[in-house]
């Protein structure tokens, strides 16, 4: 099913979904009409539309919103802060080109720290799915929550089959022992690949989808950081505030350390070009990314 | 310069923001050519600048809040001499400082723009400083309509006449069209002039691509003495290429071999 199709299913089950958009209508270009009592396109107004759409929450309804991850996210944050999560209102922000998705455009575009700071709002939970087949399995349950969502929304093809979703849960692939690949968003796919890559050099590898970052699935993870020598985290996102800084709460939340390798944008806006070069740039393909963890695999002589 | 010059000007920046969109295969091509002739006019004889000391202290800042539409403005500047003009071959290719929205790293563009709604109130304080160090400088905001959605422009047209900012001049280029529909369908404007008035600001309203009127507007400024001046320009989306002019396709799509032949030879 995709996005447009799902949509339209919500809607025509339950009146309360009601779909937004700053004049960005990727998402759901073909269906406005077909929805149209319980669609609006706000205009280029990010933040009066996250003010409009706690209005609506306020009334019973629960607005799906959409605009690029950047505007949406950092232009009307403090909206999303104070209106949406002070209440706890069930308004699902829907982020689109997040992270590395940005293709060709230069750091105006980029969010890139969208995850850090839509977790650091109260009552607000995070949904990162790997692909649009991952996205399909987790959509439902998150709009149907009482709460509030930021999403990155996504719709690449998945190059594996995912398993049933559960909020709060992560994804998990494999039992290695050597190293654990911690990864959300769009690079799982990546990650995917360099656990094979590594798996043939014969390293032990397993490969944590996290799904949602927040809920995080602490039982989880706790599990993997005692049972692999190297826990390795990949986040298209700043170092700061993201997958590294969850884990390193988490570790010290449990009074536990480990030896982890972060991998994510060190304190500059990456290098605009279309995704597969960006990759390469920013040394994020499969294959430079199991060469980095390799080699400081190696260093670490466990 | 005179008007004719301008007008040559505003022809060249046209064949090159065409010849680098379609080499790019970049979009945003017809908010690109609607404020040319206004762009043609500001860098022949407007604004006081200096290609070789683009920091310049007394220069005028031109600000483009439209950072979408940077094509033509790098295409200006390039023309202008604050770089060399092969240096638009860069444009959008990978890992080039020409991003595809203006981007500060290049010589004479004041501000990274792109996230609409920034330079107004990036403008205002420019203006502000310059009051307050009694420098004799003005600052340029160009917007665009679609633009004027954002509720940061609204608060800085509330701010700038508050602080007598004649400094301080905006150009709206009123295309009429924004990403999706034409701007009265998504959030009408009008009346735009009417509002500004409102809103204590000096507002004149010229045809954008006529040039003389845009000389008019923009060499007697301010309008009235304490009180900012806002241009309404009404342009067209795509001027210059007539598969293009008022086509809301052409926000975004990207010029073919054939389109880009047919363009070239419209303008040339
Ligand atoms: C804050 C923000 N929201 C959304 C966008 C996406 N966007 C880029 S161009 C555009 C429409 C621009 O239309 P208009 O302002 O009329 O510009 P022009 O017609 O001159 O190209 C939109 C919505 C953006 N760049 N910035
Ligand atoms: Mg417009």
């Amino acid at each position: 099913m995709n996005y447009e199709q799902l949509l339209i299913e919500l809607i025509s089950n339950d009146n309360r979904y009601f779909v937004m958009t700053a004049e960005n209508r990727a998402a759901m270009r073909g269906i406005t009409n077909q929805i149209k009592n319980n669609f609006i396109d706000t205009g280029i107004t990010e933040q009066t539309m996250i003010g409009m759409a706690a209005g609506l929450a306020l009334r019973g309804r629960v607005p799906i919103v959409h605009a690029l991850a950047t505007f949406l996210t950092m232009r009307a944050f403090e909206f999303i802060r104070t209106d949406v999560g002070i209440p706890n209102l069930p308004v699902k922000i829907m982020g689109s080109v997040a992270g590395f998705l940005s293709e060709a455009n230069g750091p105006t575009h980029q969010a890139i720290e969208d995850v850090s700071i839509m977790r650091g709002i109260p009552n607000m939970n995070v949904f990162c799915p790997a692909d649009l087949q991952d996205f399909n399995l987790g959509i439902k349950k998150v709009l149907q929550h009482d709460n509030p969502f930021y999403i990155r929304y996504l719709n690449l093809p998945n190059v594996v089959e995912h398993s049933e979703f559960e909020i709060g849960k992560a994804e998990v692939f494999g039992n290695g022992k050597d190293i654990a690949i911690l990864v959300y968003g769009m690079l799982f796919t990546q990650a995917f690949k360099v656990k094979e890559i590594l798996e043939k050099k014969g390293y032990s590898v397993r490969l944590l989808n996290l799904r949602t970052l927040k809920p995080i699935d602490e039982t989880e993870i706790l599990k993997t950081v005692n049972e692999c020598k190297l826990i390795v985290t990949i986040e298209d996102h700043f170092i700061t505030g993201g997958l590294y800084s969850i884990l390193a709460e988490l570790l010290l939340r449990n009074k536990k350390t480990t030896e982890v390798l972060p991998i994510a944008l060190m304190n500059k806006w990456f290098k605009p070009a279309l995704l597969n070069d960006v990759l390469e740039y920013e040394g994020f393909t499969a294959n430079k990314l199991a060469i980095k963890i390799e080699n400081y695999f190696e260093e670490k002589n466990f | 310069m005179s008007k004719k010059n301008s007008e040559e000007f505003a022809k060249k920046i046209r064949l090159k923001t065409i010849e680098m969109v379609y080499k790019a295969k970049a979009s945003h091509v017809g908010g690109a050519l609607s404020m040319v002739d206004i762009l043609a006019a500001l860098y022949s004889g407007i604004l006081k600048y200096n290609p070789r000391k683009p920091k310049w202290n007394e220069r005028d800042r031109f600000l483009l809040s439209k950072g979408h539409a940077c094509t033509s403005l790098y295409a200006t500047l390039a023309l202008s001499g604050f770089f060399d003009v092969a240096e638009l071959d860069n444009y959008a290719k990978d890992g080039s400082i020409f991003l595809s929205h203006a981007s500060h790293k290049i010589q004479g563009v004041e501000l990274s723009t792109g996230s609409l709604g920034h330079a107004l109130p990036v403008g205002c304080g420019l203006a502000l400083a310059a009051k307050r160090k009694n420098e004799k400088h003005r600052i340029f905001i160009l917007l665009s309509d679609g633009e004027l959605d954002e509720g940061s422009n609204w608060e800085a047209i509330l701010f700038a006449p508050k602080h007598n900012l004649d400094n301080l001049t905006i150009i709206i280029d009123y295309n009429k069209i924004q990403s999706l529909g034409n701007v009265k369908d998504v959030l009408d404007l009008e009346p735009l002039s009417g509002k500004l008035k409102a809103f204590n600001w000096q507002t004149i309203e010229i045809d954008g691509h006529n040039h003389e009127q845009i000389f008019n507007a923009l060499s007697t400024l301010p309008k009235q003495k304490g009180i900012p001046t806002a241009i309404i320009a009404h342009t067209i989306k795509g001027k210059g290429v007539d598969f293009m002019e008022s086509k809301l396709l052409w926000h975004y799509k990207s010029p073919n071999d054939e389109d880009f032949r047919n363009a070239i030879k419209q303008i040339e």
